[in-house]
């Protein structure tokens, strides 16, 4: 429970049929531990983790009478998801901190504390379908019925056995139910918005980030200047560090050329950003490292799919096949702007998801 | 469902006697104390009845007793009542955030503070602290029992070193009052805090002792109550609800209600040590009869704390934070408990209420717990477990 109108609207629904609940808050991150420290906001109220947070949940929790714990995991979740975020900016690459959330503390963690205490299921406000697959006897991830709160994109990690565990009760509903819903059960946090950024990045500004908390660490802070190179590797400038770059930008690059250029690759070895026109933007292939497949125990074949490489990205049709040990090559049918290392690619066929990995280059 | 409740060290029950004392309160006898009417000579009066009670617990004189709102306002009050720029303290590190707080804040503003460490089994060396005296030092403020480990501090010792270094000794005896005998000049302190609802007073009330002659500044600054030392209207009912409680307290000890109380936490101990690799924190020192802390090798007291409650058992684990998840505990990382250790122990604190049924019920849950969390834990079933169990017969010889 987070705090917010889809975890509340969960424990509500879970409640009304009967279920027997239990809340549980993970405190992930303190906000104030970075705060006012290179430029971070001193005022870190109504941030994820927060205290208005805790006790908007804590407040639901009373009004629907079930048990309400906070649960510290604040030493893994800096280990598995701040510091390996760090890293990837610091590697040229562009990470999404959910996924690695999802993977290592909601359906890991949190799931280790259900057993804990006695619970056979999680369920959380994630917009997405479990299905379990007579068939071949599989757990199946599919997207939701609100297509716009699609959340499959982030949950392309969870194994078979998490799934099978898991529960998405939001997964037929819109956005507007649920938010009907919640009023329906008088909760306080009807009305509450959403939230949209990275939890512990304040106002999504990454690089005031990046610098607070390698300062807090003591680590020197961030000098990753270098190059900015054509494509044919010619050096037209300097750029202040490669963690201030993300694959398709054109902003912030301090070249003044005649023909718009943006970023077409970014080399985390040799600090060079390497940049030309939109057309070069444009890739039909990519490879994807780390694999995990939900639909199939494995892709002997190269199978069709619908493949998306960012979360606001139209899934794009694509043969998929193996190319090597846990790496899979995706081939689109027409070139994809802006494929960029760090993303997921993730492949669907229709609504079910067939798994997905992490990007790590294209061509 | 049926619950017991073992955290007593985190708040106790208002006992029926004390809510009957405090009810006129409530009611006919409403006036302010600082009244001159009839009103205000009744709330007076029952006040410094309840303060002779106070004293009588404590063995103080009645004007040397300063109501408060609990043990945090009586700590803050002999610490910041007492210090004055380029003024040294001395405290501990295994002190109620109360104390840690207060005097970590002095420090952040340039004041000299020095915290003094414990041993293994959480007791603070007399022989240390009196090494730390500087010419400048104002206070020691080291307290009498540990909230987490029922530790008994040697504040008698203490006392003594303080006594011929002529500097002020405050002791935060927050967690011995109700426990064990308290007599200020037996351990020779000068100011005393306590907390009403650690002994079944209602919560929001306490007191400090200060003894006769000792300069204390007021942080609230107000209207001369408590002779000028705490300004504010009394909290009447909550007074004479401590006074009540005081009056049991002591008679409690007459009646060997701390004999009672240990022999129930002994038999938790006792069979809880059954387990396999699980022991006393704070072992071979001198407790209070109320509290046992125990580590169960391999298991997250976090997830303990809540399977025993949706199971109907309250105890607890290190200190909550603000947002209610839980913190390692200073105190026994200050014992030089392993990390694991720390996070793998468990609070049993009793009170008056507590009888046999109890810990009946408690001894089979718990046992039953610890087994299902450990058979779920990693650390616990990983091959390099046998060194956990080893480890465990190291620190017990």
């Amino acid at each position: 429970m987070s705090g917010g109108v889809d975890s509340s609207t969960v424990a509500a629904m879970l409640r009304a049929e009967g279920r027997n609940v239990i809340g549980l808050t993970m405190q992930l991150w303190n906000q104030r531990r970075l705060a006012g420290r290179e430029g971070m906001p001193e005022q870190v109220t109504g941030r994820c983790c927060s205290l208005d947070d805790v006790y908007d949940a804590r407040r639901v929790a009373e009004t629907l009478g079930i048990p309400y714990y906070v649960v510290n995991h604040e030493e893994r979740f800096e280990r598995d998801v701040v510091r390996p975020f760090v890293q990837e900016y610091l590697s040229g690459r562009t990470p999404i901190p959910c996924s690695l959330c999802n993977n290592h503390l909601k359906f890991d963690q949190l799931l280790t504390v259900a057993r804990q205490v006695g619970a056979e299921q999680v369920a959380t406000g994630h917009y997405a379908q479990v299905v379990f697959q007579g068939q071949n006897g599989r757990w199946l991830l599919k997207r939701p019925a609100d297509r716009s709160k699609d959340q499959t994109y982030f949950l392309f990690g969870l194994t078979q056995e998490q799934l099978g565990r898991t529960l998405f009760p939001l997964g037929g509903m819109t956005k507007p139910e649920v938010r009907e819903l919640a009023r329906k059960h008088g909760l306080v946090i009807a009305e509450k918005p959403d939230s949209q950024e990275i939890c512990f990045v304040p106002g999504g500004d990454y690089k005031r980030f990046l610098d607070a908390y390698l300062a807090e660490q003591g680590e020197a802070p961030l000098e990753t200047p270098g190059e900015v190179v054509t494509t044919d590797g010619r050096v037209i400038g300097e750029h202040s560090g490669i963690h201030n770059f993300t694959v398709g930008q054109r902003k912030g690059l301090g070249v003044a050329t005649g023909s718009p250029l943006y970023v077409l690759q970014i080399n985390g070895d040799t600090r060079q950003v390497i940049v030309g026109p939109d057309e070069g933007l444009y890739h039909a292939t990519l490879v994807a490292r780390r694999i995990n497949l939900i639909s199939i125990p494995e892709l002997r074949e190269p199978m069709r799919a619908a493949v998306k490489i960012r979360h606001r990205h139209e899934p794009a049709p694509a043969t998929i096949q193996r190319s090597g040990p846990d790496r899979i090559q995706v081939t689109f049918d027409q070139p994809q702007r802006a494929i960029t290392p760090g993303q997921a690619a993730v492949f669907y066929d229709g609504d079910v998801v067939i798994g997905g990995g992490w990007i790590e280059s294209s061509c | 469902m049926f619950r017991v409740y073992l955290d007593n060290n985190a708040t106790t029950p208002v006992l029926p006697e004390v809510m009957e004392a405090m009810r006129p309160c409530f009611g006919e006898h409403f006036g302010n104390a600082s009244s001159i009417h009839h009103h205000g000579q009744e709330a007076r009066a029952a006040v410094d009845r309840a303060r002779e009670s106070v004293a009588q617990l404590l063995g103080c004189g009645a004007s040397e007793v300063v109501f408060t709102s609990g043990g945090t306002e009586g700590d803050n009050l002999a610490i910041f009542g007492l210090l004055r720029p380029g003024d040294h303290v001395i405290t501990s590190t295994i002190e109620h955030h109360a104390v840690l707080n207060a005097c970590k804040h002095l420090q952040e503003q340039g004041y000299e503070v020095t915290f003094v460490p414990v041993d293994r089994r959480g007791v603070i060396d007399a022989d240390d602290l009196k090494r730390l005296l500087r010419p400048n030092t104002k206070l020691i403020t080291i307290m009498t029992t540990n909230n987490e480990t029922g530790v008994i501090q040697p504040v008698e010792e203490i006392g003594k070193i303080a006594a011929e270094a002529d500097v002020y000794f405050h002791t935060d005896a927050v967690q011995a009052a109700g426990k064990v005998p308290l007599d200020v000049s037996r351990i020779g302190c000068d100011l005393l805090t306590i907390s009403g609802h650690k002994f079944h007073a209602p919560q929001g009330v306490g007191a400090l002792y200060v003894r006769k002659g000792t300069q204390l500044d007021p942080i609230l600054h107000g209207g001369r109550h408590e002779r000028s030392r705490r300004a504010g209207t009394e909290n009447v009912p909550g007074i004479v609800g401590l006074g009540k409680a005081a009056e049991i307290a002591r008679a409690g000890f007459e009646h060997g209600d701390d004999k009672k109380m240990m022999d129930l936490r002994d038999r938790i101990e006792r069979e809880l040590l059954h387990i396999e690799a699980a022991g006393v924190n704070g072992e071979g020192a001198p407790r209070v009869p109320n509290t046992t802390n125990i580590y169960f090798d391999g298991i997250e007291g976090e997830a303990l704390v809540i399977a025993l409650d949706l199971k109907g058992l309250a105890v607890s684990t290190g200190a909550a934070c603000s947002s209610g998840a839980i913190e390692p505990s200073h105190v026994l990382t200050a014992m030089a408990l392993r990390p694991d250790r720390a996070k793998a122990s468990i609070r049993f604190s009793l009170a008056k209420q507590n009888v046999r049924e109890d810990v009946d019920f408690t001894l089979p849950l718990v046992a039953e717990t610890v087994g299902r969390l450990r058979a779920l834990s990693p650390l616990w079933n990983s091959p390099t477990r046998s060194t956990v169990a080893s480890s465990k017969l190291e620190a017990r010889s």
